[in-house]
């Protein structure tokens, strides 16, 4: 060991006091994670609150951490939550089992499920991680109605398939974003 | 079928072609064939699979989907197109060049399959055949990978309810028409067809034909995509998202196999399972939808025992109940003894185990299964004629109908009673010219369809009804017709007698009588599946198991060694049946009753019944859901429905028909087991635990080693005429009635056939009564029943009723049966309609928009999709009105 060495020590650390600081904040300051990330999921809705979700179960068996648990119901007349005939009547994930693979939203043939960017999925209870539909539903946003509701923007599910954008349009959100994008992604 | 062997030696001589075959190659492979058969089989017996979508073996050749051409070459010469294989018969010298070796046929193959795309909707991810679609597998083997198609598809309105569980999306349909010829061929209820022409070419319903097929859910099975769903279970589950597990139907006596789809402990659908040998590839609408009864909300999950204060039911614990069971049994036993009624819906082990309670625990052979109308002479008949017997014994089998020359049935419904009986005799006159006739009073669907078939060459005129007047049968049965005489004294010819039987006094007899006279073979066909197992099982008041007679000393004290019993354990005297266990509990004789899936409702006089359940001092019932039974009881023992059990069914051919549980782990006991318990509270051994060991048990046992009970000789008699005013009551029931298994299938409830009276013209005009005004039918008991009324051919003076459909609950309404004489006249209220009143029919609301069809479907004329979701009105969760209690209670508590 030379004499210098406690010196170059030293060295180091001065050098690094000048150099742009690693050390993230977190939780003060959050992190924004790249726009594709795969977070926390969200159940969307049509622009008129209506959920996508028809209860198909496509993503539970898509999900290969079986982190998924779908049951459909059937819409009535008086009590309607999605267009068509089914919707999702309970609908769970599990965030201890899941793996942010997303084969889950590219399964949904409605794109009811998609992912945000909500990455804080970490509890001390492991029953507050398996979220259930109220956690993972979509806000509602301006123009929109909490379901269960009759179909406002057609007079099938057609319409809301095949139409859906210029509908969305119509219903006020801005061009460029749609509703699945929901509201941290539409502030963006 | 022989492949000739493609290398060996040059010089050996060519094997000769056998008697009936030609020779042809498939794809280069030689291979003989019989002739006359279908090119498609005969490449697939070689593992050579061709694509298809209308081709089903049980079906007519119709060449409509065009999915399996093949190129071919005959006498050297090739056809100018490729020909569909499913039509093609085999002929010698034929060369077959299928998709593996001809581009030709591949080609022709993608193009077919490209036309069939162009219109289908794509939507696999959502539709319910998705992960088991023909045309989603085909198309992914042997369609193209892109669609050159850029255009609109062409969309109709859907889903459009065919009945109110079959519901059909029109625009996945790809035209195979098998269900057309299902419902045709083998069901002979033509209730779809082929509509227009061209791209708009499409399945419908007939206008004026009401939609009621007791068939309709195999054309959902063999739908080749997922054009024909039912309400019951569509977006239910995906197909690789159930547990599938064979399973026996607990329906009724025909057995068939079936298959049960479940998840996470809840059966979700019911598909009907292959045998051959038994319902070959078809089930009946009951089988398949009327499967929710075990999961119904009021089932009993724990033990009850009547609170002696409040006097009502209430939850306990399996000590306690067995305890206070135990107890009460054992002091009814020493005061007046106890009747056990086990009820015709049980297996072979669970009813041998209530035989064996009976003589072991109770020490008495009061036990009798035959929850229905019965008679001493059926008794007879069964130990002489029924018990012990089985296909490997000589008895009748499924088999034997088909090949039967001439087929005669009395007091006998098939489509009713017995639906694959009746398929299997349809088909017997349809391909093989069995005669079919029947004894009874009027043109039924059942009759028509079995006498008068469309065959596939044309009309064919298979057998008569003969007509005789209820009651009359015995009479009838003793002086035939020459032509019937004469058909039943041909080699195989058989003769099929119902349960109904019971109801006509000589009428076993002269049966026993009839075979014998003629030769021909005599089967018995119950109406429930337990029926035929508990005849072996014992639980009869003369019968021991094995058919073994109670009189009989030296067999009586040989089965009590093997019981392990003290000497004199089994009295030596018949017990009473089930009338007179119920007399005896009324008047006081009987301190007892242990009773198991027994609802008052069936028995021929309920009322009686009740008094019998009130008044007996002590009332244990083994139940699944609360029926008129466990209403009185004073300890209710939950037991397993079949899904949650295993066991065997005889079927009426007597063909053991095993099953294994199909939902494991929800605790629910068998009713062997639950005996058993109950069993060593008494202080007895039955060794009945599970259904395994009484089944070894039986086996060990084998059948009767003494002789057979004689016959019954009873005398017919001639029936009453009534005067005017008055009429012969004639009766049966429906398949689908107010029975308690249908309960929670509305949709199958809006199914079933309205409950109507039908009377000749002669009587409707002798009653001043134009059909459908309602006729009401009085008694001299202060019975009174009001139907509207049809008139069809049938004998004078005779009125028909449905035995347990919707309003028409003859038992407790008339307390009067099949040959009973009642009062009839025309009733000043309007008539219901055509359409069934739902709570009426099922005993269960239909859910609004299901009850009728929504669209008129001979005018789908709004073919492309207009505005409007045609939606079914889609189950509604529990849809079941609350009906006034006792519809629910009929048919067996399903224990």
């Amino acid at each position: 060991m030379g004499m210098t060495d406690p010196l170059k020590g030293f060295g180091v650390t001065l050098s690094k006091m000048f150099k742009t600081v690693l050390t993230e904040e977190y939780p003060e300051v959050k992190k924004i994670p790249a726009p594709r990330f795969h977070g926390k999921h969200q159940l969307n809705r049509h622009p008129d609150g209506l959920e996508k979700c028809v209860g198909c179960e496509l993503c539970a068996w898509a999900c290969p951490a079986d982190a998924i648990f779908v049951e459909g119901g059937t819409n009535t007349e008086e009590e309607r939550y999605s267009p068509g005939e089914r919707y999702g009547f309970d609908y769970q994930i599990n965030y201890l089992r899941c793996i942010g693979c997303g084969l889950c939203i590219e399964a949904c043939p409605t794109r009811a499920l998609t992912m945000t960017n909500e990455y804080e999925t970490a509890d001390d209870d492991r029953r507050n991680l398996i979220y259930t539909k109220e956690d993972l539903l979509a806000p509602l946003l301006p123009g929109m109605e909490q379901p269960p509701h009759g179909m406002r923007l057609g007079e099938d599910e057609q319409d809301y398939y095949v139409n859906g954008p210029e509908l969305a349009r119509r219903q006020g959100v801005p061009e460029n974003t749609t509703v699945e994008t929901g509201d941290e992604e539409a502030v963006r | 079928m022989t492949v000739a062997s493609a290398s060996g030696n040059d010089t050996a001589e060519p094997r000769p072609v056998p008697e009936g075959h030609v020779r042809l190659t498939i794809d280069g492979i030689e291979v003989d064939a019989p002739q006359g058969e279908l090119v498609i089989r005969t490449a697939e017996r070689l593992g050579i699979v061709i694509p298809r979508f209308c081709d089903h073996p049980l079906l007519d050749p119709a060449g409509a989907c065009r999915q399996c051409l093949v190129e071919v070459e005959v006498n050297g010469k090739p056809m100018p197109k490729p020909a569909a294989s499913c039509t093609l018969a085999v002929s010698d010298g034929m060369v077959v060049r299928t998709q593996r070796t001809s581009r030709v046929a591949d080609k022709a193959q993608q193009g077919v399959m490209e036309l069939l795309l162009i219109n289908h909707p794509l939507d696999c991810p959502i539709c319910d055949k998705g992960g088991e679609c023909p045309l989603q597998n085909q198309a992914l083997k042997h369609g193209r990978a892109d669609s050159r198609f850029v255009d609109q598809k062409r969309t109709f309105a859907k889903p459009v309810s065919i009945s109110s569980q079959i519901l059909l999306d029109r625009e996945r349909c790809v035209l195979c028409q098998r269900c057309t010829r299902f419902s045709k061929q083998i069901a002979g209820d033509p209730f779809i067809e082929l509509l227009e022409r061209g791209a708009l070419q499409q399945i419908g319903t007939g206008e004026e034909q009401p939609f009621q097929s007791y068939f309709s859910g195999n054309t959902i099975q063999i739908c080749p995509v997922g054009a024909l769903t039912s309400a019951a279970y569509r977006f239910r589950s995906r197909p690789f998202d159930l547990v599938s597990t064979p399973g026996v139907c607990e329906h009724c006596s025909s057995g068939c196999s079936q298959r049960t789809d479940w998840r996470r402990g809840k059966v979700m659908r019911r598909l009907a399972g292959e045998d051959p040998e038994v319902n070959e590839e078809w089930n009946c609408d009951k089988g398949r939808f009327a499967f929710r009864y075990a999961t119904a909300a009021d089932r009993f999950t724990t033990p009850m025992v009547r609170d002696s204060e409040s006097g009502r039911l209430r939850k306990s614990s399996w000590t306690e109940a067995l305890r206070v069971a135990a107890e009460g049994l054992l002091d009814a036993r020493d005061s007046g003894g106890v009747g056990v009624l086990p009820g015709g819906r049980l297996t072979r082990e669970d009813a041998y185990a209530y035989g064996k309670f009976a003589r072991m625990a109770l020490r008495t052979n009061d036990v009798d299964h035959r929850a229905r109308p019965h008679s001493p002479e059926e008794l007879d008949f069964l130990g002489a004629a029924v018990v012990g017997t089985g296909p490997e014994r000589g008895a009748v089998t499924y088999a034997d109908l088909e090949a039967a020359p001439t087929v005669l049935c009395v007091a006998f419904e098939p489509e009713e009673e017995s639906p694959i009986v009746f398929l299997r005799l349809r088909k017997a006159a349809r391909n093989g010219g069995t005669r079919v006739f029947h004894l009874g009073q009027w043109y039924s669907p059942g009759v028509e369809k079995t006498t008068d078939v469309m065959g596939a060459g044309g009309p064919v005129h298979s057998g008569e009804l003969l007509r005789c007047l209820p009651g009359e049968e015995a009479v009838a049965l003793s002086e035939l017709p020459e032509e019937v005489e004469r058909g039943l004294s041909e080699p195989g010819a058989v003769l099929v007698v119902g349960e109904r039987g019971a109801r006509i006094p000589g009428l076993y007899s002269a049966a026993m009588r009839a075979a014998e006279r003629t030769g021909a073979r005599l089967a018995w066909i119950p109406r429930r599946a337990g029926e035929r197992g508990a005849v072996d099982a014992g639980t009869l008041p003369t019968l021991l198991p094995g058919g073994r007679p109670v009189t009989d000393p030296v067999v009586r004290a040989d089965l009590e060694r093997q019981w392990g019993a003290e000497e004199g354990t089994i009295p030596g005297r018949p017990g009473r049946d089930l009338d007179g266990i119920l007399a005896a509990a009324e008047s006081g004789e009987l301190s007892g009753l242990l009773v198991g899936g027994v609802d008052p409702e069936d028995l021929s006089d309920p009322a009686r019944a009740d008094r019998a359940l009130r008044a007996v001092d002590f009332l244990v019932s083994l139940e699944l859901r609360p029926t008129g039974v466990t209403e009185h009881a004073d300890v209710v023992l939950p037991v397993a429905p079949t899904v949650e059990k295993s066991g065997t069914f005889l079927n009426w051919e007597g063909r053991p028909r095993e099953f294994e549980i199909t939902i494991e782990g929800t605790g629910a006991v068998p009713d062997c087991r639950v005996l058993d318990t109950l069993a060593v509270e008494m202080d007895v051994d039955l060794f009945t635990q599970t259904p395994a060991a009484v089944a070894g048990e039986i086996e060990r046992l084998g059948p009767n080693p003494g002789v057979r009970p004689q016959p019954p000789d009873v005398s017919a008699q001639a029936p009453p005429r009534p005067g005017p005013g008055r009429a012969l009551l004639a009766t049966w029931r429906h398949l689908l009635d107010n029975g308690s298994l249908q309960d929670e299938e509305p949709h199958l409830a809006g199914t079933a056939r309205p409950p109507v009276a039908r009377l000749s013209a002669e009587t409707a005009r002798q009653l001043g009564v134009s059909a459908p005004q309602p006729v009401v039918i009085t008694t001299d008991g202060g019975g009174e029943l009001t139907l509207d009324s049809e008139v069809v051919d049938m004998p004078d003076g005779v009125v028909w009723v449905p035995g347990n459909s919707g309003e028409s609950r003859i038992n407790r309404k008339l307390g009067l049966g099949h040959g009973a004489v009642v009062d009839i006249a025309a009733s000043s209220a309007p008539p219901r309609g055509g359409v069934t009143d739902p709570e009426d029919a099922a005993g269960a609301e239909v859910p609004a928009g299901t009850s009728e069809r929504e669209i008129p479907l001979t005018a789908v004329h709004e073919r492309y999709r207009t505005n409007g979701h045609a939606g079914h009105g889609g189950p509604n969760g529990n849809g079941r009105a609350d009906n006034d209690g006792g519809s629910r209670q009929a048919d067996g508590g399903g224990a």
